[in-house]
């Protein structure tokens, strides 16, 4: 009999996906956010190539993220022997953008836009983000490798299908796609992950003068929500009886109805 | 394995998904069942609250899953969503499928990842195109369990006749498929009646609630009694090791075991499985993925299936098949296309059209056909350029099964029937 559960599960389809990536795209990277998922993300890139990360990392600093996450990237970065790639809109910053200029105009310009210039700087055909179908609405609908165009946008209403594991690794020049290995995990899932693995994540999750962060992004859009979770397991704890959804503390989620939507439908992650 | 249980946490997964013809109900059925279990946060419902408001509109259960714009001013899913809830017997993932006929790639890309179906019918309107063709593609796709959901009982005054009617009119057509439904079950989605628990407003329905049913499915993951089948992903070098990569999709495969890969025949013994960050186990079994060392250095790529000898797959330049095709350009006798079967992709010609038929009225449309349109599924013998790996689809579903890739998306999927005899140099 096999003695796989529930998380042995995730973790072999999210296995399966990154070989499928890294066997399929020549010119790949992977998004590290240095958040909780994108920390999980790595952790499986290293049980999927046995000790080893051959896929380079990419951040998108927009200048305005929390010290804590640079800490933490400088120091993994080096331990892991990692290939790290730091991108940055520098002449959208140059020229004063900040969340004031409203929160969407800003996230296209600092976080999209900042990709953007990587992605074709580098040329990169595959890129492997962090993202869930359990976060908002428009992930729910994603697919495990999903294209955008020449533009950057994804075409939500015209979607390949995706059927027995089978993905889209044939693609037009002038496109790129993403890859989502973590689609079908959850927040508690992360977390439950997170324990059983002993992964590391940024100190800023946990419990500090009665909050902590339950989403990590930038400092001005980024609120920490009322919690006593002091560890990972306080975490699981609280996450098990919440009400109240992930992205609740994301400014740019609350902008309007469809700002999701609008942002990722123009190559927002 | 290093799995730390814990005591109550379920271990199971099952995934089912929700299909039948445009409003019929399903997304409604999904929000209900998501919200009753407790399993949608307050914040999104106050979201959807205000959303509804500012539309004019009730409460629309649809509109948690249904987030898209276009898809709330139209009132239509477009596109499959998978949410997730859990039971005290085990976790679920429910994928909601689009209804209508525009979007069946979709509906087939959902319902292909599925263990379970739910087939939902309008007790108003009755078995309409998609619910006749769904059921036809849950056969096709291998899904065996299947419940039938009479929705919309509020609107006909939760009439066991009507109910009764609309069970027996299905009846016919799932006997013509083959297909034996779990059960029939009568709610209103909107109201939550049968939903999650039973209601007074059916006394006459003894059976179960959709909740109730669903934990009554059964779990259906058996893979591991079939013989051993591992395609070979990749090879990896990192390091002093060399690791044959893949994932098991049938069987199970110990340490000191001798694989055959095919087509190729070569042989060697497995000399160690390969782990990071966890003991190395002595076997593994379906569904994971896996690494393994061999004793010889033998040349093996990307593509081979790994099996042990004495139950080989089959190996050929041809076979049946029966296609859904789901391209807008119809599928070509004599094209060419790019066959991906488990890893091994390889260029397949159309080398008949033994017949198409309507996906939903299974009507022949034509035998010995030049094309097979949008929608249609057909019986074909494909050839493919070098010999290949395969079983048949009722042997070993995951070897079985392979999919049509055109200008450079996956426009058809297939499941093989058999061999097929060899088909002359010339073709």
């Amino acid at each position: 009999m096999s003695s796989t559960d529930h998380l042995d599960k995730l973790e072999n389809q999210s296995i399966f996906i990154l070989r499928e990536a890294y066997k399929k795209f020549k010119k790949l990277a992977m998004l590290w956010s240095i958040g909780k998922d994108s920390n999980v993300l790595l952790w499986l890139a290293r049980k999927a190539f046995y000790g080893h990360c051959p896929i380079p990392l990419v951040h998108i600093d927009t200048s305005y993220k929390m010290p804590e996450m640079i800490q933490f990237r400088d120091h993994y970065a080096k331990e892991w022997g990692l290939n790290l790639i730091v991108g940055q809109n520098k002449q959208a910053l140059a020229e004063g953008m900040n969340h004031t200029k409203g929160r969407i105009v800003c996230c296209t310009a600092l976080k999209t836009n900042g990709l953007q210039q990587i992605m074709e700087q580098y040329d990169y055909k595959g890129l492997i983000l962090g993202i869930r179908r359990d976060e908002e609405s428009t992930r729910a609908k994603e697919r495990y490798f999903s294209p955008r165009d020449k533009n950057f946008e994804w075409d939500f209403k015209d979607q390949p299908p995706e059927l027995w594991d089978q993905f889209k690794t044939n693609f037009d020049e002038n496109t790129h796609i993403r890859i989502h290995p973590l689609l079908h995990w959850t927040e508690v899932n992360i977390w439950e992950y997170i324990q059983r693995e002993n992964i590391p994540v940024v100190p800023l999750y946990f419990s500090r003068n009665g909050k902590r962060y339950r989403s990590l992004g930038c400092a001005p859009c980024t609120n920490p929500v009322e919690s006593e979770a002091k560890d990972v397991a306080g975490i699981i704890a609280e996450l098990k009886a919440t009400r109240t959804s992930e992205r609740a503390g994301r400014a740019q989620d609350q902008e309007d109805t469809y700002a999701m939507q609008r942002l990722r439908a123009k190559g927002y992650m | 394995m290093s799995t730390q249980r814990t005591a109550g946490v379920p271990s199971e997964t099952l995934k089912f998904v929700m299909v039948g013809h445009v409003d019929h109900g399903k997304s409604t059925l999904v929000g209900r069942l998501l919200h009753e279990t407790g399993f949608i946060p307050d914040t999104k419902v106050e979201h959807v609250k205000k959303v509804c408001e500012d539309q004019g509109k009730g409460f629309e259960f649809a509109f948690l899953l249904d987030g898209l714009e276009e898809e709330r001013d139209q009132g239509i899913t477009i596109d499959v969503a998978q949410m997730f809830f859990k039971t005290d017997k085990r976790h679920y993932v429910v994928i909601d499928a689009p209804g209508h006929k525009e979007f069946l790639k979709n509906m087939i890309s959902g319902a292909s990842n599925a263990d379970v179906a739910f087939l939902m019918i309008d007790a108003e309107e009755g078995i309409q195109e998609q619910t006749q063709r769904h059921a036809y593609l849950l056969s096709l796709l291998g899904i065996k369990q299947i419940a039938v959901v009479v929705n919309k009982m509020d609107l006909v005054g939760y009439s066991q006749q009507v109910f009764e009617r609309t069970r027996d009119t299905y009846l016919q057509y799932l006997a013509t498929i083959g297909v034996r439904p779990h059960s029939f079950i009568p709610i209103s989605a909107y109201h939550g009646d049968n939903v999650v628990r039973k209601t007074d407003k059916m006394p006459w329905y003894t059976g179960r609630s959709i909740l109730e049913t669903l934990d009554h499915f059964e779990s259906h993951d058996d893979r591991t009694k079939l013989p051993l089948r591992l395609p070979v992903q990749d090879v990896y070098k990192f390091d002093k090791r060399r690791i044959i990569a893949g994932r098991i999709e049938a069987g199970s495969v110990a340490v000191g075991d001798t694989l055959t890969f095919y087509p190729s025949g070569k042989s060697t013994r497995v000399k160690t499985i390969e782990k990071w960050n966890a003991e190395t186990p002595a076997r593994v079994y379906a569904g994971e993925s896996t690494g393994l060392q061999m004793e010889e250095q033998i040349f093996v790529e990307r593509g081979e299936i790994a099996a042990l000898p004495s139950a080989p797959p089959q190996t050929g330049e041809s076979f049946h098949a029966n296609v859904f095709w789901m391209g807008s350009k119809h599928l070509q006798k004599g094209g060419k296309y790019l066959i991906k079967l488990a890893t091994q992709e390889v260029e397949g010609t159309i080398e008949a059209i033994v017949k198409v038929i309507n996906s939903s009225t299974l009507e022949e449309i034509s035998s010995d056909a030049a094309e097979v349109a949008k929608n249609e599924v057909a019986e074909i013998i494909v050839s493919t350029r070098r010999p290949i790996a395969f079983d048949t689809f009722d042997a070993v579903p995951e070897t079985g099964r392979f999919v049509i890739v055109h200008d450079h998306d996956v426009r058809g999927g297939g499941i093989i029937l058999k061999k097929a005899e060899y088909l002359g140099a010339n073709l």
